[in-house]
């Protein structure tokens, strides 16, 4: 037990490459061992981030489960990982969604063995993001999670679709989706690499928490410009990066077709995980090593915020597709948490205004559990999609009608879902939303204004899309006379929504048992 | 005996042709007649073992025979060399028509070898014109041997006349050399050689042109393509390898004890003879389409790479000049054995006859691949080794532009070498039926060949003991 | 007296050539078997050497001196610090490697095995060398096999004129470096080859300036530096598969190694003053090679240009002169060495079966060749430098020496990684994936078991570095500090 304790994180971080491992030596025809040999393995790493959370004290300051060990020595990176409360919050989100994804992907029929690989390889990937004390570790697994995801998209993505390019060249629409995520997402963390190397190459170190100190304390000039030139460069650097993960307005593009074009445990864990790693990059990095740049340009970063809260609303609002609808949602929803990081950043690091300090607080507060009740809800309404999308094959709204007396249970659980997305008190969207808009009122008011506006449209696409699913005039196709007959939601699906919906309605009630985690986090964020 | 100890090897030599032309008569058979080179080649080997066993010089030289000879390493090491040579070649000689199976051609080479032998170590001006009478001649007429050839008659012709001009300027430096000093002996000589003035560049001028004629060099250098296309192969062989070493010693002998006063002077000259002369050879076999031209004009440029050592007037100059010449007697004589030892079988001496000649006759291309390799220079043969202390040589004396034309013309080399390797690796004969033509090597062939290979190596890798020997010579220059 | 390790080690091949050469044409695995034992035991030996090293006492070990010309100071003086350590043993694995994806060859496998291994003979002989003199005599052995190789096995449309073309260009390279190392051996007045001796020979600042260029140069040219690289893709091309992967992967370090020892280590102040010209130069190789790579409907030139830019990233981590960009270089000489053999391997692979080289020809390589096409991508994320992988370990100290001396060079660099991962995956996805042209269907036979044992050692060596750097960093430390010491603690 001791030894589990001390190597906690390293435990839950590696064991899904052991798991990967494992299955690599599985025979690639053993579709039902491999399958849940994946979905056991991933539930290992739940349960000891159960085990985290039931072990951290959410009243101490700083980071807990510390392990550092050498690992690049001769340019002064050391494999540091830890959590706090942010992190562990993310921590339990990613391992959380990794088994309910996996139990998705069983309707999976085509080299199961390689997808169980990778998907596996992926949560590594995030976990290590968000485990990482080390800038040269943070930026590793950075990198390690596009791989996994491109190939997923790729070779796993919806088969039809097809985009043209100039000169008429046509491309497979997964290949396209994929290859712009790729792309977008290295063009975005080339500047990232370039900072991250100068902070290296200054201080010698890559330790985060040494960094935190040591970069705010730079004076004077840096190659030949002043300190406050280059720390604005660098951190523009870092958040285009991060920008594009989360993804704010205008670097957004990419998401709607990797969504679209993503298989449905895919689109799970991007939307659920992976854009969060964005936002947690802002959350770790940005504003505590630049918090007088964050100030300075915080307006900036509010108004991209609004922008992705009302035309992502906006977007949604005029999608016939099922899956680009939801998929626009996650911009407007992650626009909220950037709305609530703004307003923290305005605020800043030592303001001796303690009105204006709580609400800072406040807004952070509901940025992260933003962040977490979107994975959830995100996730889950993904999954729904999903599920509709196998039984018709198709995801155009038009194609649908009043399936509601079809399947009832599924409806059901549709409506559950988007009334979270919506934010329907009660369920926790509705928490986390009160918690941005009520930190951002006194410190960004004009913007927050402008951002009900989006969230007035939020109501407006989410019921648009379930009335077109679920109500209106039956579509004689999936009659249940037809060949084409509609089935209700089954078990096993049942089993992949009801963690999710059990903690939508757990949070939305009582939140305090995450808020308490996560408040004790963000008061010492900067 | 002392007194005859230096000139054992002559003696010896001298012993042996007579004895050949001696038995000739009693072998008339025709298949005995080979006896005759297994004679010349076995009694040349022994007269080198008898040499190195017994009239070894000591550690100082001496004149002997009234100052005509110098009994100095210098010399000593080159008559192995020479010794060495005409075996080889007595071997290369066997098979050859017209040339194997008469006595004479095995007389004529051990009068030649003689000769040079008398060159090598000649200290007295008149020994050294009769030295090289003595060998010149008897060469004129092996070259021309083949009197039912027209093309070995013109080389014999063309020979004579030549040498015979040079040698006439030769003797004509010699004669002035005589008049303003009074004295015949080369190391006397040195001593009351009149200082810079006109007269002195006149005779060193004149005794060039004897002694380029010898080593071929620009602009001397015309006779060599013609002479070695023309005479039977293994002469050629010889007369590129032994007979271009002996001009060498002299050479070194009289540039480097007689006119040591004037080094600044003909050192120039001499260099920028060297640069044309390789460069003229090198450029010249780039364009050539028949083997044993290009090995005529690559053995121009190989006398041009020596001269370089020459040029570095000093220790380690001369003995990478022996030392090169070393390494090029063995890789040279291996290179025209091989041309001799297909041109027996293919009955032709064009480029485009080797197309696949590795599948005909590996291990032939495979001594092709040494010896080529071994010209242009690259390791662990020989070649390599030799271009790179004669290039060190250059540099320490402050000759980097010499050094830097020598190098490019080693990658103009490498070019022409290669592309004789890649026809005989790489093409393949019309109708591709390698197998049905090897190419057989007779046994005085294999033989000499693979001594030539393993030397050509040993010299690339162990070639400590060499450069000793090279160094010795060159010490005892002075 | 203890075992010669290093000279056995660099013996071997040859006499195992001289041993081929004994063999008759027509037994062929007997020559691949022979050829396979002293492979193996060149490999073993060179890992022995690797692990055996002791870090913590650093500077030249395994260290052996026979005198070989006293006069003239020459001796074979062998030995390897913590930069020439792992060179060795990269040589090793691709030779190990190259014999077994040769395995199929049938034109006169015994010419082939006993020139490839004179070839690797010579380039043992140059990582191991501590003697001036017999640094060249290894360099030059090295050299004409290349020519055979390239002119008789190679790809039938260009090999002739790539074989001249590199050999010349190599060989020109040489001797200009040659000329350089005479004058040092003069200028120093010791009258000695060793290059122990000659690191401490103190030559004036105006001499290391003139002649720092010939030697460095000179020998870069094999580096593959710009503008001097022209011979290296058409010479890549048209190679036999396992000789592609020697020329890529150990001959080019061969170059940059050369260049190192003889040029840095001997002329530091020369160095330091022709440092801006390498950086400029190294900077043309590393965006340039990445954008012409782009470019290229030849999958092979795809890799001999993207070897162009990777070496260029060599150069620039030498160009530093900082701790952390010569670590980065010597760490990406064994990365790139191994992941450009990977790459020729499977690109080696592709070729037999479908017998052409034309990307848009090519497409879905995945089903047939799975293994092939996972390696494939594995190099391809190496190649791009992704983290986790052996790539990534190797760049970024590079990037981060080029911070500390000039941060705008760095971010130029630096786009050559997007440009690296566009043409990489582009490739990637036309060639493997895809759908596959019909006059392919059925032709593709799958790999042998020597191939894939080939691909899977490459493999594991890229992923182990890339996640234990601990595996190579110590020892490329060690000679780094010595390289830094001589430089005067730059």
């Amino acid at each position: 037990m001791e030894f589990l304790l001390s190597h906690l994180l390293t435990l839950i971080l590696f064991f899904p490459v052991l798991a990967a491992l494992v299955i690599l030596f599985l025979p690639r025809d053993e579709v039902t061992a491999i399958r849940w040999t994946a979905l056991v393995a991933s539930l290992v790493p739940f349960g000891l981030s159960v085990l985290l959370w039931m072990r951290f004290d959410s009243s101490a300051a700083g980071f807990q489960f510390a392990e550092q060990y050498p690992w690049y020595e001769a340019i002064h990176s050391t494999f540091h990982v830890g959590v706090d409360g942010l992190s562990l919050t993310m921590v339990l989100l990613t391992t959380l969604l990794t088994p309910l994804s996996i139990l998705a992907s069983f309707s999976i029929k085509e080299r199961v063995k390689a997808y169980m690989i990778l998907f596996l390889l992926l949560e590594t990937g995030m976990l290590g993001v968000f485990l990482a004390l080390d800038l040269l570790i943070f930026f590793v697994f950075w990198e390690i999670g596009l791989v996994p995801m491109y190939f997923l998209i790729n070779q796993w993505g919806s088969e039809k679709g097809e985009r043209t390019l100039w000169k008429g060249i046509k491309m497979q629409a997964r290949n396209y989706a994929s290859l712009k995520f790729m792309i977008y997402t290295m063009a975005g963390s080339l500047g990232l690499l370039l900072a991250i190397q100068m902070l290296g190459v200054l201080f010698q170190t890559y330790d985060l928490p040494s960094l935190y100190l040591k970069w705010n304390a730079l004076e004077g000039t840096l190659m030949g410009l002043p300190v406050a030139t280059v720390k604005a460069i660098a951190f523009w650097a870092f958040v285009v990066a991060f920008a594009i993960k989360v993804p704010v307005w205008p670097f957004h593009t990419w998401l709607p077709d990797a969504h679209t074009e993503a298989p449905t445990a895919g689109s799970m864990i991007l939307a659920g995980v992976l854009l969060k790693l964005g936002a947690y990059g802002f959350l770790r990095l940005v504003l505590p090593l630049y918090p007088a740049e964050a100030q300075h340009f915080a307006g900036a970063l509010a108004f991209l915020a609004v922008m992705a809260i009302v035309f992502g609303a906006f977007a949604s609002y005029g999608q016939t597709d099922f899956k680009r609808l939801v998929a626009y949602s996650s911009v407007n929803h992650m626009g909220f948490v950037l709305l609530g990081i703004a307003a923290a950043a305005k605020v800043g690091s030592n303001n001796p205004d303690m009105a204006l300090n709580l609400s800072k607080n406040i807004a952070l507060n509901g940025a992260v559990l933003q962040m977490f009740n979107h994975g959830l809800s995100a996730a889950g309404m993904f999954f729904l999609v999903g599920v509709i999308y196998e039984r018709t094959h198709t995801r155009n709204l038009n194609d649908f009608g009043g399936l509601f007396p079809l399947a009832p249970i599924y409806g059901g659980i549709l409506l559950f879902t988007s009334m979270a997305s919506l934010g329907l008190p009660g369920l926790n969207g509705f928490v986390s939303e009160f918690l941005v808009v009520r930190g951002s009122w006194p410190i960004l008011t004009v913007y927050t204004a402008i951002a009900m506006l989006g969230l007035l449209f939020t109501g407006a696409y989410i019921l648009k899309g379930v009335k077109q699913v679920l109500h209106g005039p039956l579509n004689e196709h999936w009659a249940s006379r037809g060949e084409h007959r509609l089935t209700d939601i089954n078990a096993r699906e049942i089993i992949v929504m009801a963690p999710l919906m059990a903690l939508i309605l757990v949070i939305g009630i009582w939140p305090a048992w995450i808020l308490e985690v996560i408040n004790k986090a963000v008061t010492m964020l900067f | 005996m002392t007194i005859i100890l230096p000139i054992l090897p002559e003696i010896l030599l001298l012993a042996l042709g007579i004895l050949v032309l001696v038995l000739d008569p009693f072998w008339k058979d025709e298949n005995r007649r080979l006896n005759l080179g297994w004679l010349t080649a076995g009694g040349l080997f022994l007269i080198l073992a008898v040499s190195l066993a017994v009239a070894r010089p000591g550690a100082e030289p001496a004149l002997v025979f009234g100052g005509m000879l110098r009994d100095d390493w210098l010399g000593f090491i080159f008559k192995m060399f020479f010794l060495f040579g005409a075996a080889i070649t007595a071997l290369f000689m066997m098979d050859v028509e017209g040339v194997g199976r008469r006595a004479e051609s095995y007389f004529l080479l051990l009068a030649a070898t003689l000769g040079m032998n008398l060159m090598a170590s000649a200290a007295d001006l008149v020994m050294l014109y009769l030295a090289i009478e003595t060998t010149s001649i008897p060469l004129y007429i092996l070259a021309g041997f083949l009197t039912g050839d027209e093309k070995s008659t013109e080389s014999g012709f063309k020979y004579m006349l030549f040498g015979a001009l040079t040698s006439a300027v030769l003797l004509y430096g010699f004669s002035l050399l005589y008049g303003f000093s009074g004295e015949t002996s080369l190391y006397a000589l040195a001593a009351s050689f009149p200082t810079l003035s006109l007269l002195a560049l006149g005779i060193i001028f004149l005794v060039l042109v004897g002694l380029s004629f010898k080593v071929s060099l620009f602009p001397f250098h015309f006779w060599a393509p013609d002479v070695y296309e023309g005479a039977p192969t293994p002469v050629a062989g010889f007369l590129s390898t032994a007979s271009k070493a002996a001009g060498f010693a002299v050479v070194l002998r009289l540039f480097m004890a007689v006119f040591p006063s004037l080094a600044a002077n003909w050192s120039v000259i001499l260099a920028v003879l060297a640069s044309l002369t390789m460069t003229v050879g090198n450029l010249i076999a780039l364009a050539q389409k028949n083997v044993k031209r290009m090995l005529a004009y690559s053995s121009i440029a190989h006398a041009g790479y020596a001269m370089i050592g020459v040029v570095a007037f000093s220790q380690l100059g001369a003995a990478s000049t022996v030392f090169y010449l070393i390494a090029y007697i063995l890789t040279n004589l291996a290179a025209f054995g091989i041309v001799t030892a297909f041109g027996r079988v293919a009955g032709s001496d064009d480029m485009k006859a080797y197309y696949g000649l590795s599948r005909r006759a590996p291990t032939l291309a495979l001594m092709m691949l040494v010896a080529f390799l071994s010209l242009a220079g690259m390791p662990p043969f020989g070649g390599f080794v030799g271009k790179v202390f004669v290039f060190a040589a250059a540099i320490q004396q402050g000759w980097i532009w010499l050094a830097v034309v020598g190098v490019l013309n080693s990658i103009i080399g490498l070019y022409y070498y290669l592309t004789v390797l890649k026809y005989v690796y790489l093409y393949r004969m019309e109708g591709e039926e390698e197998e049905k033509y090897p190419i057989q090597l007779s046994r005085p062939y294999a033989i000499a060949l693979t001594i030539l290979t393993i030397g050509i190596i040993l010299v690339g890798v162990v070639f400590a003991p060499w450069f000793n020997l090279a160094s010795g010579a060159a010490m005892n220059l002075f | 007296m203890q075992f010669p390790i290093l000279s056995v080690i660099v013996f071997t091949p040859m006499a195992a050539a001289m041993l081929i050469l004994l063999i008759k044409s027509e037994r062929k695995n007997e020559v691949r078997v022979t050829a396979l034992a002293a492979a193996s035991l060149a490999l073993l030996l060179s890992l022995w050497v690797y692990f055996s090293y002791d870090k913590a006492a650093a500077g030249y070990q395994f260290v052996e001196k026979y005198n070989w010309m006293p006069m003239l100071g020459i001796s074979l003086h062998l030995g390897v610090d913590g930069m020439s350590a792992p060179l060795v043993l990269l040589t090793g694995v691709v030779m190990f490697t190259g014999v077994l994806i040769s395995w199929g060859l049938d034109d006169r496998p015994r010419e082939f095995f006993a020139f490839l291994f004179i070839l690797a003979s010579g380039v043992f002989g140059v990582f191991a060398s501590l003697d001036l003199f017999m640094l060249f005599f290894f360099y030059e052995i090295a050299v004409f096999p290349m020519y055979l190789l390239i002119a008789i096995w190679g790809w039938i449309k260009t090999r002739e004129y790539a074989a001249m073309k590199l050999t010349l260009y190599l060989f020109i390279g040489s001797v200009v470096s040659l000329i350089g190392a005479l004058a040092m051996y003069w200028q120093s007045g010791l009258h000695t080859f060793d290059m122990l001796a000659l690191e401490q020979a103190a030559f004036s600042p105006a001499f290391q300036k003139l002649w720092f260029p010939f030697v460095f140069f000179g020998f870069a040219v094999l580096g593959g530096i710009f503008p001097f690289h022209n011979w290296s893709p058409d010479g890549h091309v048209a190679a036999p598969t396992a000789v592609s992967m020697f020329h890529a992967g150990v001959l080019m370090k061969l170059g940059a190694f050369a260049a190192l020892r003889v040029g840095i280590m001997l002329l530091p102040e020369g160095a330091k003053s022709w440092s801006w010209l390498i950086m400029g130069l190294a900077l043309v190789n590393i965006v340039y090679g990445a954008f012409i790579a782009m470019v290229q409907t030849d999958f092979k030139y795809v890799i001999g240009f993207s070897s162009v830019s990777h070496m260029g990233l060599v150069m620039m981590g030498f160009s530093t002169l900082t701790r952390v960009g010569l670590t980065g270089a010597g760490l990406q000489m064994f990365s790139h060495g191994v992941m450009t053999a990977l790459f020729f391997a499977a690109v080696g692979m592709v070729y037999d079966r479908a017998h052409t080289r034309d990307i848009p020809k090519l497409g879905g390589m995945v089903k047939p060749l799975p293994l092939v096409a996972v390696a494939f991508i594995i190099g391809g994320l190496v190649s791009m430098g992704m983290p986790g992988l052996s790539g990534f370990v190797a760049e970024f100290p590079i990037f981060m020496g080029i911070w500390q001396v000039k941060p705008l060079v760095a971010i130029i660099a630096a786009i050559s990684i997007v440009v690296t991962a566009a043409y990489i995956m582009l490739v990637i996805r036309r060639v493997f994936f895809g759908n596959m042209p019909a006059e392919f269907e059925g032709h593709i036979g799958p790999i042998t078991v020597q191939d894939k044992v080939a691909l899977v050692f490459l493999c594991v060596i890229m992923i182990s570095l890339g996640l234990f750097p601990a595996l190579m960093v110590p020892w490329v430390q060690t000679g780094v500090q010595h390289l830094l010491s001589l430089l005067g603690g730059a």
